[in-house]
């Protein structure tokens, strides 16, 4: 049953919540100020629960089933952490209040960049970046100045590798440098010749991720950052695929100077269908002067006091200014919080060893069947396999991904990265057990089956989902954006 | 407890299909001597514990709902109808991914497109995207479509004085790379009209709060003789809005701004220490090809049925890389459907009313303060919130406010508007009583001396 717009169920005069009589003597309103109409929609509150409970209905969701959705990191989001996030201590404090009246939160904070400083072998971190791609922004600000400082103002390329996420050349253009492509080695690593080549005194560093999007750990990692090092660059994390190697390698000693954390992502939090996340950046000593603030610090008076800490706002010196208003994605702070502490450092190492794990069991399950480009090597928290079927040629990868939703599966991540064609991008992460890897692995054989005796079956799919596929072009060319 | 469900024999199992011996060997590519770090971390806890060390610290805060709080700038208490976090909270939106497969995302695409509707008629603009992280980024984005407009030939933005600090600091950080000239807020250029006269060929765009940060309202002719000014010079008008006061306002799609943008927070999403927050971000039909973020757009299935799903993506990182407008991918999705569930509940009548007992509530507060000897508050008219010089300096003020009356005060002005003096904004909304606000005036009293 497709669900009516809000509009089409507003009907005139009807109300949702009633509010208080106004109790101190009334201002007048210069009628020049008041606005003649607003078109929202008139709905009682039956008709607000019954809207939204339906659409939510329409949605698939991690707490309704298995997400491999790859690069993403869909684990299952510990419902402790949203019962921090709600108490009031948090969720009403006000972010200019005095520090001096908000402790608790400046403490969680303050605990909270101690904890992935030590994760991710950083001196300093700031929380302020509200998400990955803001992280990155945030990184590649911090190289710049760094090299202003030094007096390397032709250094305004970054090398990006070509398995890249999108974020990164657009961050990369965001912040006034070029972003020069980097192709990938036969063993899905960066080429280290083609590397060498554009190391010049032009570039201003590397955006590396490593795991790389193939999920494969880059092998020559410690030369690839040296050699960038020796060029004069600096190394940009991104951290997207941390989940894979937490608590099992620090970025901070692979030779990545700035690097983001996804929240969102390796540390819990949801996704809430597209944010709020956060991307907390760790960078090394000589670039924790450029990081944004505010960031928490011990008050310098209590430093070495044993009787109690107090904790303040300072600005790193050289700082490349506010990314944000405020102090960050504070609410998803708590939760990130609330996470690394249920874990610890063992839960942490469980995380990534169970993740790659998973991911692995899937790749040996599935290679007989779909092709894995780089099979042959142990991957990460995920592989990319290809939706090619010898015994159905003209079966793509998306009519692989829309059949899985017919099973009751959320499909993998499509078409990228874009080095491999008809991309299946497959990460299980370690909160899914092995009977449901199972399930999936011996349904995406099946639909291999189905797509040699019945290929329309998949091309038509999905078949049992709550609309089926859509017309994009007809989106783009109709361009129907509001409600009329 | 790390939310592992498998056991030790499943995972020896899988070690069999895959063909190791232990965990460890699925780390050989790591190098050796970063293999597997001792993490000095606190021990791990139990829910029990972790929510009992998280409920200690939380105790430590004085939160708005404790305390009378007449704190804005940027960040509202506002009722909060319990119908806005029992449908957030409902697990099939805050644990969905971005809709990347629109045929199992129809609740969030749809919640999507009908927050856009909703901020587009709360503007008075064509079109609003998804959302943005919160005002300040939003407004960056604002100024960098507008240089995109005009094709980087235009190397001057002018910015309000009266646009929130923190905002000018955010658009200073983003546009850090350009090689911009920014005109206007540093230089104190005063009111909307000398703003106007800054405009030239060279300007990008022009960008106004209003209300501004100091809750001062522009009258909308005058806004709109902006809009005319910049748009003569081939520059935009971006206004920056409050969304509660466009309950009751002239909204800036009816004063020919063509960019508005703001902080939602306000819109049914807790305060919660100031983030996560929701930028909206509203324009004119004609610029949506140069517009940043995500765009929900409707269309149909394969069966004829309706069905939303992201449109013009070609504008977006994950398509055109270096090329695209912004770099944003994750952005506020719960935010914004929190805000389309809040103005849904509120209806127009609603969202009114909590904008006329704001402005009630904030002018009794101005006038019983300005009665206060000592206090002078700012001439004008205004939203939310209003300015007052204090015979004391307000660090002072605001200590004895809360020590001694436990009263959280306004925001000091003193280091953004040294030109004000010793000043504080107050705010006011449907949440303080008459009873709190004579409780200010009192104490206010009382500080006179403090």
């Amino acid at each position: 049953m497709p669900e009516p717009l809000i509009f089409e169920i507003s009907r005139k005069g009807r109300e949702g919540v009633s509010l208080p009589a106004c109790d101190v003597p009334e201002t007048s309103i210069p009628p020049g100020l008041r606005r003649s109409e607003l078109l929202l929609p008139e709905v009682s509150e039956i008709d607000v629960v019954r809207h939204y409970v339906r659409l939510s209905q329409l949605n698939y969701a991690v707490d309704t089933g298995f997400y491999p959705l790859g690069s993403c990191t869909m684990k299952y989001n510990p419902k402790a952490n949203d019962a921090a996030a709600r108490m009031a201590g948090f969720a009403e404090l006000h972010p200019l209040q005095d520090p001096s009246t908000a402790q608790g939160a400046l403490a969680v904070m303050h605990g909270l960049q101690a904890m992935m400083a030590e994760i991710g072998g950083f001196p300093a971190v700031s929380l302020q970046p509200s998400a990955g791609a803001h992280g990155e922004l945030t990184g590649i600000f911090i190289m710049r100045r760094y090299h202003a400082d030094n007096g390397q103002h032709a250094r305004t390329r970054i090398l990006v590798p070509d398995s890249a996420h999108g974020t990164n050349p657009a961050s990369t253009a965001m912040a006034g440098f070029e972003a020069v492509e980097v192709p990938s080695d036969t063993r899905g690593n960066i080429d280290i010749k083609r590397l060498k080549e554009n190391l010049d005194e032009r570039v201003a560093g590397l955006m590396l991720t490593n795991p790389n999007t193939l999920g494969l750990f880059e092998e020559n990692i410690l030369e690839v950052t040296r050699l960038v090092h020796d060029a004069g660059g600096l190394v940009y994390g991104d951290g997207a695929n941390f989940n894979a190697i937490l608590g099992v390698a620090r970025p901070g000693a692979m030779g990545i100077d700035v690097m983001h954390f996804n929240l969102h992502k390796t540390f819990s939090t949801p996704h809430g269908g597209g944010g709020p996340g956060a991307g907390a950046v760790g960078v090394v000593e000589k670039l924790a002067d450029y990081l944004p603030g505010p960031i928490v610090a011990v008050a310098e008076s209590d430093r070495g006091s044993t009787v109690s800490t107090r904790y303040e706002w300072f600005m790193p010196a050289k700082t490349i200014g506010r990314v944000k208003s405020f102090h960050g994605n504070f609410g998803i702070l708590v939760r990130a919080y609330v996470y690394i502490r249920m874990l610890g450092a063992e839960g942490l190492r469980a995380v990534a060893e169970n993740a790659v794990l998973n991911a692995n069991y899937l790749q040996a399950r599935l290679t007989s069947v779909y092709p894995v480009p780089y099979g042959d090597r142990t991957c990460m928290h995920e592989f990319v396999a290809q939706g090619k079927l010898a015994s159905a040629p003209d079966i793509r990868a998306m009519d692989i991904s829309k059949r899985l939703i017919d099973y009751g599966f959320h499909p993998p991540t499509n078409y990228f990265p874009l080095i491999v064609p008809e991309a299946l991008m497959i990460e299980p992460t370690e909160t899914e057990s092995l009977e449901t890897l199972d399930r999936f692995a011996d349904t995406l054989l099946r639909i291999a089956e189905e797509a040699a005796a019945h290929p329309e079956l998949l091309h038509e799919a999905p078949h049992s989902s709550p609309v089926r596929r859509l017309d994009e072009v007809r989106a783009a060319r109709e361009l129907k954006v509001t409600a009329g | 407890m790390s939310f592992i469900p498998n056991t030790e024999a499943d995972r020896a199992r899988m070690r069999e299909v895959i063909g190791i011996s232990s965990n460890a060997d699925l780390f050989t590519d790591v190098p050796e001597k970063l293999r597997f770090p001792r993490l000095d971390l606190p021990g791990a806890l139990s829910e029990l514990e972790v929510l009992a060390e998280l409920d200690a610290m939380a105790r430590l805060d004085t939160h708005t709902g404790q305390a009378p709080s007449f704190l804005g700038a940027g960040a509202y208490h506002h009722f909060i109808p319990a119908v806005v976090d029992a449908m957030v909270s409902r697990s099939e939106f805050a644990t969905a991914y971005t809709p990347y497969q629109p045929e199992i995302s129809q609740g969030t695409l749809q919640a999507i497109f009908e927050y856009q509707s909703m901020i587009a008629r709360l503007t008075g603009m064509d079109v609003s995207n998804a959302s943005h992280y919160d005002g300040a980024t939003s407004t960056a984005e604002a100024v960098i479509m507008a240089l995109n407009v005009a094709q980087k030939q235009r190397r001057c933005v002018i910015l309000s004085r009266g646009l929130h600090p923190q905002y000018r600091a955010v658009v200073r950080t983003y546009t850090q790379g350009m090689g911009l000239t920014i005109a206007g807020d540093e230089d104190r250029v005063d009111g909307i009209e000398g703003l106007g006269l800054l405009c030239d060929e060279t300007t990008a765009c022009v960008v106004v709060q209003n209300p501004d940060f100091l809750g001062r309202i522009a009258e909308p002719g005058q806004v709109a003789a902006l809009a005319r000014r910049a748009h003569a010079v081939g520059a935009l008008l971006i206004v920056v809005a409050n969304p509660i006061s466009l309950g009751l306002l002239v909204p800036p799609g009816e004063m020919e701004a063509d960019v508005v943008a703001g902080e939602g927070q306000a819109l049914g999403n807790h305060l919660s220490f100031g983030g996560p927050c929701l930028g909206f971000f509203a324009f004119r039909r004609d610029q949506i090809r140069k517009s940043s973020g995500r765009i929900a757009g409707q269309t149909e299935d394969h069966d004829g049925r309706r069905g939303f799903v992201f449109t013009l993506s070609t504008r977006e990182q994950h398509i055109r890389r270096e090329k695209a407008t912004s770099n944003i991918c994750t952005n506020q999705s719960l935010n914004a459907l929190t805000a389309a569930v809040y103005m849904t509940a509120l209806g127009p009548r609603g969202l009114r009313r909590v904008a006329e007992l704001c402005w009630h509530k904030a002018h009794y507060a101005a006038s019983r303060i300005a009665a206060v000897s000592g206090y002078v508050v700012a001439p004008g008219e205004f939203f939310h919130e209003f300015a007052v010089r204090c015979p004391r300096p307000v660090q002072r003020i605001s200590a004895r406010l809360y020590e001694k009356h436990g009263i959280i005060g306004g925001y000091d002005l003193g280091a953004d508007y040294p030109e004000l003096g010793n000043a504080m904004l107050l705010c006011c909304t449907e949440v303080n009583t008459k009873e709190q606000i004579d409780r200010l005036v009192d104490a206010l009293e009382d500080c006179r001396h403090a």
